[in-house]
């Protein structure tokens, strides 16, 4: 007596069913392809001697401890300006604000940011910090620069979570007699710390991943120097060293090593940000 | 006497924090009014209708032209493209991840589409250059395969991680009892998602698109590598150039005008990224409605 779906119904479930496979397939493949790709090129030309040399054209060798360094003094010095800021909005947002309206436009505000293109933010960088305030293209000019477009992710992720602070603790810390600071700087941001983090984790991928704001306002020159001095020339970060070498000098080898150094990095900075993400949320969940 | 001192400590660390929140809106007012200034010369010189509508673009030439409408083009068919091949599989990867798979496979999809998101462009322009390019010029027989098409494929894979991301937000958001009384009623599951959960998570995918479009619209280090960068009207297999990649390609040894024109370039591209941004807040604002 089973009524049987008709055979329209069958093939339309059967055909959508491959296909919701199948591009979940494609997805993953792609990754695959690529990283392998990646692998397959890079790995063998990253050397010990690549990781830890200053290119030299008197032995005609290529090194990229430059581009190593300016990358950790451009996450170094980018974080260290736009955390106090950054963090300093969400909790104002959260803790602060009593106008309606002004949180909608700050919110507006950091989706805007998000929005916009790092080939627009790397040319206002150029007008501005490298021009009109005279940094010249460094590393400094790119870190400003850097501080205007990361701003929105910090913001964003330490605003999740200190909105999962319950608001009786608050409550306790300010009925026990304290200052609303104290109650912020004891109670808020101690429980907002894991946010925070994977807020800088998230950024760091961005400061690694980014060229095209960093192309026009911390230049491209590989010279190994200490932080105060690099910070004050032009400098290529790991990307644009690959962007570099692969279209202006035409090492298209140099550029894969580059590129499977940055999976890596990548990949380790993905795992982070999801442990953190999970222990977050068991935390609070 | 020390109540007060307190009372002014708590009113100066509020003044830091409004600082703080207020810098947000001014880095956004400033990054609008610049590019307004330095956009502005170059379209009065030129005339904003040659500048929009003129075919042609040679900056270096004795008689420069700067009519930009190959590189709105360029974007628009090179964005749409990437859309059209981006969409579909990202969206139904996001049916996939959110309806379909189990548990510890859509954890491992998950981690992979996180991972195509932390890819940095540069990567993806190098590959592209050095697998896609060569492959489109042997399979289509042309004479140079750095071409819109190839663009266009690395951009479509380029957006797939924000679709994916955000259309399983908005899958995973739809209430389970319409999906339970859908069954119920005899359908099956893929039809409970195909007619039930996705029509209930249109906004949320729609903004997923919107995204998309934002994503692909402003990339630059990519195509630029893969895109051939001639200022050719767009067709599919010419070597082009988009908006973002005419700021990017000339910048370094531009002057006088000619820079001017590229900043404008830059006013235009910021104006399409505003619309976009406007049109994603007012999807995303109806959909928590």
């Amino acid at each position: 007596m089973e009524k049987t779906k008709s055979m329209k119904r069958i093939l339309y479930d059967k055909i959508l069913r491959f296909l919701l496979y199948f591009c979940a397939f494609i997805t993953s493949a792609f990754l695959v392809v690529i990283v392998g790709y990646i692998f397959y090129r890079g790995l063998g030309h990253v050397t010990w001697q690549l990781l830890t040399t200053s290119p030299s054209f008197l032995s005609d060798s290529i090194g990229i401890l430059p581009n190593i360094m300016n990358t950790l003094y451009l996450i170094f010095a980018t974080l260290l300006l736009v955390l106090p800021l950054g963090v300093g909005a969400a909790i104002y947002l959260t803790e602060y604000a009593k106008n309606r309206r002004l949180v909608g436009l700050i919110e507006f505000a950091t989706e805007t940011l998000t929005g916009i293109p790092s080939i627009l933010y790397g040319l206002v960088g150029m007008l501005f910090f490298a021009q009109f305030l005279s940094l010249g293209t460094s590393l400094l000019a790119g870190c400003l620069t850097l501080v205007i477009m990361i701003l929105p992710t910090i913001v964003r992720t330490t605003q999740e979570s200190i909105k999962t602070v319950p608001q009786t603790y608050r409550e306790g810390s300010l009925g026990l007699g304290s200052g609303k600071w104290h109650m912020v700087r004891t109670v808020v941001i101690p429980s907002a710390i894991d946010g925070i983090v994977t807020g800088c984790i998230l950024s760091v991928g961005r400061i690694v991943g980014e060229s095209a704001a960093l192309l026009f306002t911390a230049g491209s020159a590989s010279v190994l120097s200490d932080f105060v001095k690099a910070m004050q020339s032009s400098g290529a970060t790991l990307s644009v060293a690959l962007y570099m070498y692969t279209m202006e000098r035409g090492k298209v080898d140099i550029g894969f090593a580059i590129a499977a150094i940055l999976m890596i990095l990548t990949f380790f900075i993905n795992l982070s940000a999801k442990l953190l993400g999970k222990k977050l949320k068991q935390k609070h969940g | 006497m020390k109540h007060k001192n307190l009372a002014l400590f708590e009113q100066v660390m509020h003044g830091i924090f409004f600082f703080c929140g207020f810098v947000t809106i001014a880095f956004v007012c400033f990054i609008s009014v610049y590019l307004i200034i330095s956009g502005l010369p170059a379209i009065r010189e030129i005339g904003i209708i040659d500048f929009l509508f003129g075919t042609t673009w040679a900056s270096t030439a004795s008689e420069p032209k700067f009519g930009i409408l190959p590189f709105i083009l360029t974007s628009i068919y090179g964005t749409a493209g990437a859309i059209v091949i981006g969409v579909p599989i990202g969206f139904m990867t996001a049916v996939f991840l959110s309806k379909v798979a189990p548990k510890r496979l859509a954890g491992i999809i998950r981690s992979a589409v996180d991972l195509l998101a932390g890819i940095p462009s540069v990567v993806y322009g190098l590959v592209g250059m050095i697998v896609l390019v060569p492959f489109i010029r042997v399979f289509f027989h042309l004479p140079d395969g750095a071409t819109m098409l190839a663009a266009i494929f690395v951009l479509s894979i380029m957006i797939l991680p924000s679709i994916i991301s955000v259309s399983e937000t908005a899958l995973n958001a739809v209430p389970k009892e319409y999906e339970e009384a859908s069954l119920a009623l005899g359908a099956t599951e893929i039809e409970t998602y195909f007619r039930v959960s996705i029509p209930a998570a249109k906004s949320g995918i729609a903004a997923a698109i919107v995204l998309g479009i934002g994503r692909a619209i402003g990339e630059a280090m990519a195509i630029i590598m893969v895109a051939g960068n001639v200022a050719n009207m767009p067709s599919l297999f010419s070597s082009v150039r988009f908006l973002t990649t005419a700021i990017a390609s000339e910048m370094s040894y531009s002057s006088g005008l000619q820079r001017q024109a590229l900043f404008s370039i830059a006013l235009v591209l910021f104006l399409f990224i505003m619309l976009i941004n406007v049109l994603l807040n007012l999807l995303l604002k109806k959909k928590t409605k």
